[in-house]
């Protein structure tokens, strides 16, 4: 006869309710391991799409996501010309906050070369970005439907397609535009603004005695191109032609001193050790409170449990029940326990988990290990219960 | 032979100046099929007695013999099993039931039957049966709590019978019940040391429900004052 079935069936009410709780609780803990490989796959989420072998970005930094790097966008020749480097495309990112049906809106802007890569690596609505201009296609977390249309900057984009679960490192979906699009809302100024540079450079020329008319009004020129220019990028990304040698390829574009190429496993470094690092120790930190948390828990409903059943342990212990009988019931239950709270914790986060605002990944692995450790606690806990009732004296079975 | 043998037992709890003579030089004999009253007031050590007889208190002089097998000779004989001793010969009924709350009345006596190494299904047909005889067929599904105070001291009863003990302990078995309810238990009693031949030994202080023991042992100040 199994008792600690018995007396779960008997208790059932008080035991549901138990592992209810405990359960949300390792729904929390289970939550807590999913949001933390879902910043990891959020962080990368770009960079993989992407399917670059080298980052080239800004000297010095440690662009293009957890530093500024801006780089004029016609490197991409040079780049593309650099032996063992099969195809170089510019790439622009940004984050954008607009008000949108009277809330903030906010998302990750890629601008990329129509006839590059760095684009949405899967369409699954509508189509791509076909047009030049004013076209975009949005990631699925925009909740954006096709034909939907937004104005950035001086102009409106219409969604022409919808692509995966794009984000940027910092959780915000993704969308894409043409490179000339995403650097015009980037960059160009509005008319305004424009006016005033102009006329802020035409004083400053003015006040310089030693030029002629002809001159200032070269110069000025000159000036004004360079600055009202947007061909400016935040990246040039390049794949490796077959049996290409990375280091060389590195080392060669950084000779230039002027940029650095980072390879695609030290932007993984970046992305996932530097700017999140502090995000999953402090996640990993939770998850170990919340272990504890649901330790103690364990063992505090085992012990009164336990308490609550000395005069029955006795009793067993009186009409002879082995030690193994006592153990059995004990351990079983907080066992049981366990289990059925881990069932129900799954349960809760498998219907939830698509529904936080931030990713979160439920791999099977970080699951496999949880049910071990909890199976662990119940086990541990259950030795404060199974102490005190071997302690137990039959003689405790006698009196009123 | 006799089912129970106790040999001047001494039971003294504590040490030097702080040392408590619970029973002193007790001896006494039942026969299998006898129903043997200890009667004492509070504190006279007729329990410690009843303990020490039934492996839960050792003696710390004397001997006990128990259906021929001496498990007690100044302490507990070396290398006995104490708990198997208690599950094959002894059984026990408490002043309160201690039936276990989350079994039914049925898997109350199974369980006795069960943790003595019987299979299910013979475990379920024997304490049907012993259920059946004690007039409580038509609770055996029934939860402690829901069964009344007599029907709840007889389910202990066939507990204590299950697994044919040569020596049933009842310590103050009528205690919390009725004094007619208390008089059908010691009439019950009675009628089941002579049918199963188990001695019975029934600790009480209330002299009005000794009626109908074959002897009655007078317990005052840890010493066995007398017989009846």
């Amino acid at each position: 006869m199994n008792l600690a079935v018995r007396d779960i069936r008997y208790h059932r009410g008080r035991f549901i309710l138990t592992s209810v709780g405990l359960g949300l609780l390792l729904g929390v803990v289970m939550s807590m391991g999913g949001i933390y490989r879902g910043l990891f796959a959020d962080a990368l989420s770009i960079s993989h799409a992407t399917r670059a072998d080298l980052w080239v970005v800004q000297q010095e930094t440690s662009g293009p996501f957890a530093a500024i790097s801006r780089i004029p966008e016609d490197i991409r020749y040079r780049i593309a010309a650099v032996p063992g480097v099969a195809e170089a495309s510019p790439l622009s990112f940004q984050t954008v906050q607009i008000e949108r049906r009277g809330k903030p809106f906010r998302f990750f802007l890629v601008g990329y070369d129509l006839n590059g890569f760095g684009g949405p690596p899967t369409i699954i609505a509508g189509r791509g970005i076909r047009q030049k201009h004013y076209e975009m296609v949005v990631a699925q977390g925009m909740k954006m439907g096709l034909g939907e249309k937004i104005r950035l900057g001086l102009h409106d984009y219409t969604v022409v397609g919808i692509t995966g679960k794009m984000v940027s490192s910092s959780g915000d979906p993704a969308a894409y535009v043409g490179l000339a699009d995403a650097q015009e809302i980037q960059f160009k100024s509005n008319n305004d603004a424009i006016r005033n540079q102009r006329e802020r450079i035409a004083a400053r020329l003015a006040g310089l005695p030693t030029l002629s008319p002809p001159q200032t009004k070269l110069l000025r020129q000159n000036i004004t191109a360079l600055t009202e220019s947007t061909h400016t990028v935040n990246t040039v990304v390049a794949r490796l032609a077959p049996g290409a040698n990375l280091q060389e390829v590195q080392e060669r574009i950084g000779r230039w001193n002027h940029f650095r190429a980072i390879s695609d496993g030290e932007q993984t470094e970046i992305l996932t050790k530097g700017m999140i690092e502090k995000a999953r120790m402090q996640l990993g930190l939770f998850r170990i409170i919340l272990l504890v948390i649901s330790a103690v828990i364990i063992s505090l409903i085992i012990y009164t449990s336990t308490i609550d059943k000395i005069r029955t342990i006795a009793t067993l212990k009186l009409i002879g029940a082995r030690n193994r009988v006592i153990v059995g019931l004990i351990l079983q239950q907080s066992l049981l326990m366990g289990v059925i709270a881990y069932a129900i914790g799954y349960g809760v986060i498998s219907l939830t988990y698509d529904r936080f605002p931030r990713r979160v990944e439920l791999v099977a692995s970080d699951l496999q290990s949880l049910f071990v450790i909890v199976i662990g606690i119940c086990t541990v806990s259950s030795f404060v219960g199974i102490r005190k009732a071997l302690k137990v004296e039959p003689a405790e079975a006698l009196g009123g | 032979m006799y089912a129970v043998e106790v040999e001047r037992l001494t039971k003294i709890y504590g040490h030097g100046e702080t040392a408590v003579t619970a029973i002193a030089d007790a001896s006494l004999q039942v026969k299998p099929g006898e129903l043997v009253a200890i009667l004492g007031p509070s504190g006279s050590g007729k329990t410690t007695l009843l303990t020490s007889i039934g492996l839960i208190n050792e003696p710390t002089r004397g001997r006990v013999i128990l259906d021929g097998t001496t498990i007690a000779d100044d302490g507990w004989r070396k290398g006995l099993d104490l708990k198997r001793v208690r599950r094959e010969k002894i059984g026990f009924i408490f002043q309160a039931h201690n039936l276990i709350p989350f079994l039914t009345a049925l898997e109350n006596v199974m369980v006795a039957l069960e943790i003595n190494g019987m299979a299910r299904r013979e475990a379920r047909a024997r304490a049907t049966e012993l259920l059946e005889a004690l007039n409580l067929g038509h609770r055996l599904e029934t939860y402690p709590a829901f069964l009344s105070g007599g029907e709840a001291q007889r389910v202990a009863i066939a507990r204590a019978l299950a697994n044919r003990p040569k020596v049933i302990l009842a310590d103050e078995p009528t205690a919390a019940l009725d004094t007619e309810n208390g008089k059908n238990v010691m009439a019950l009693l009675k009628k089941l040391a002579v049918e199963h031949r188990s001695a019975i030994l029934v600790v009480t202080h209330d002299h009005r429900m000794v009626e109908g023991f074959d002897r009655i042992f007078d317990v005052r100040d840890g010493r066995i004052m007398g017989e009846r």
